[in-house]
């Protein structure tokens, strides 16, 4: 369970948000929505531990995520506006380092299953620097087939998908939080995600 | 725990098999640089021999320096640093591997070749082994200082020169002992001395930059 508690951002001298909070369960989804600069970004990088909060607390399973961050941070699966694929690695062999540097050990198989599963297996051994914009999303997309983190802190999921592809990345959304996981994500999409519970968070500007 | 460690090491190492030119730079840059003296200065072996501890380790030096710019550039920019950080493992210890990996491809290839760029300054062969000796334990903490400095810069306007500011004042010592020691097996005394002050500062290093280096990212990510 994630908890947050009065949470503020400041970013430059500009106070994004203030008294920011929330609690999340397992099985629901929280989706942040917001204009473009409204602090979606920032709020996604405070829950992962990247951004220190100005004001406020963020526990997982009660404790907070600054003092217990090697506990906490096994269970969170993050991606952000940057894709973190390394150009000259092959998709395949991006995945797999990717996942061994989280800490989980991936058979190339499996890695492969994960980029079936998101249709760009063909591109498995291609330098991931020829890829397309949508097809690096894909790559990088791929680890939520791969993870066992309950938490998935996704940060536009659905930028630069075609239709199938969100379609895809829906399901396994959902499916995710089926299995009692949760979801944080932001889109300026409406994408039908089945969830529990669905709590929408809206930082206005 | 290990297994992540290798894992980006092995990345690092992959990354670099891919990029050859990188490496090269390196290389050619201490080649040429302490190619040039003799070829400016003449070929008076007195003289040469008398400047050959200083000029190739301020060549190696300034060699390891121009690459480190990329040791965490290329990262920050794809957002692998950011995953990298929200890794289970403590970051230093991450850290620690992309540090290993940069003195592999740009420190140990400038301490093969020393020997061999020795040799035109009309070095003696107990005094090219010293250097070779010197530059082993001199090399790594050119590599752990240097990293501290490209954390500190990340992602800042005109980092190289910054990187240059910051970290040349800190390879002094390196750079005194690291000289001091083949100067010494030049003139008939025992370097043993300099190479365990030299040894000294590569261990405190070891010890300390990791953890330097990963509080300053932790810094320039946010």
């Amino acid at each position: 369970m994630l908890t947050a508690q009065g949470l503020a951002c400041v970013r430059g001298d500009r106070l994004l948000f203030k008294d920011l909070g929330f609690v999340l369960e397992a099985g629901s989804l929280l989706y942040v929505l917001g204009e473009n600069g409204s602090g979606k970004s920032s709020l996604l990088r405070m829950l992962c531990g990247l951004l220190m909060p100005e004001q406020g607390e963020i526990l997982w399973a009660g404790k907070s995520i600054k003092s217990h961050a090697e506990q906490y941070l096994p269970n969170l699966k993050y991606l952000g506006h940057l894709n973190g694929l390394k150009d000259d690695l092959t998709a395949l062999e991006n995945l797999q380092m990717g996942a061994r540097i989280a800490g989980q050990a991936v058979t190339a198989a499996a890695a492969l299953a994960a980029l079936t599963a998101i249709g760009i297996a063909r591109c498995s051994n291609l330098p991931v620097r020829v890829l397309s914009q949508g097809q690096k999303r894909r790559v990088a997309l791929a680890a939520l087939w791969l993870s066992r983190s309950p938490l998935w802190i996704l940060d536009e999921p659905f930028a630069a998908l075609d239709v199938a592809a969100t379609e895809v990345l829906a399901a396994r959304i959902s499916e995710h939080l089926a299995a009692g996981g949760m979801t944080i994500l932001t889109s300026h999409q409406d994408v039908p995600i089945q969830a529990k519970s669905t709590v929408s968070l809206s930082l206005s500007a | 725990m290990n297994q992540t460690w290798l894992t980006v090491l092995r990345r690092d190492l992959l990354l670099a098999l891919r990029r050859r030119s990188d490496i090269a730079t390196t290389l050619f840059f201490f080649v040429i640089v302490s190619s040039l003296f003799p070829l400016g200065i003449g070929p008076e072996p007195a003289v040469l021999s008398s400047i050959a501890p200083g000029v190739l380790w301020v060549a190696a030096l300034l060699a390891g320096m121009i690459s480190l710019s990329r040791l965490f550039a290329a990262d920050f920019a794809d957002g692998s640093l950011e995953q990298m950080l929200l890794a289970p493992q403590p970051l230093a210890w991450l850290v620690s591997a992309k540090i290993f990996a940069h003195w592999l491809v740009c420190g140990l290839p400038v301490v093969l070749l020393a020997p061999l760029i020795g040799l035109q300054y009309a070095l003696p062969n107990d005094a090219l082994l010293v250097l070779v000796y010197s530059l082993l334990l001199g090399t790594p903490t050119l590599s752990l200082i240097g990293a501290i400095g490209a954390a500190l810069t990340l992602g800042v306007r005109g980092s190289g020169l910054l990187v240059a500011l910051l970290v040349l004042p800190l390879y002094i010592p390196t750079l005194i002992f690291g000289a001091g020691a083949v100067a010494a097996s030049q003139h008939g005394m025992s370097a043993e001395a300099h190479l365990s002050l030299l040894a000294a500062v590569s261990l405190l290093s070891l010890v300390l930059a990791p953890l330097a280096t990963a509080a300053a990212l932790r810094i320039s990510v946010e």
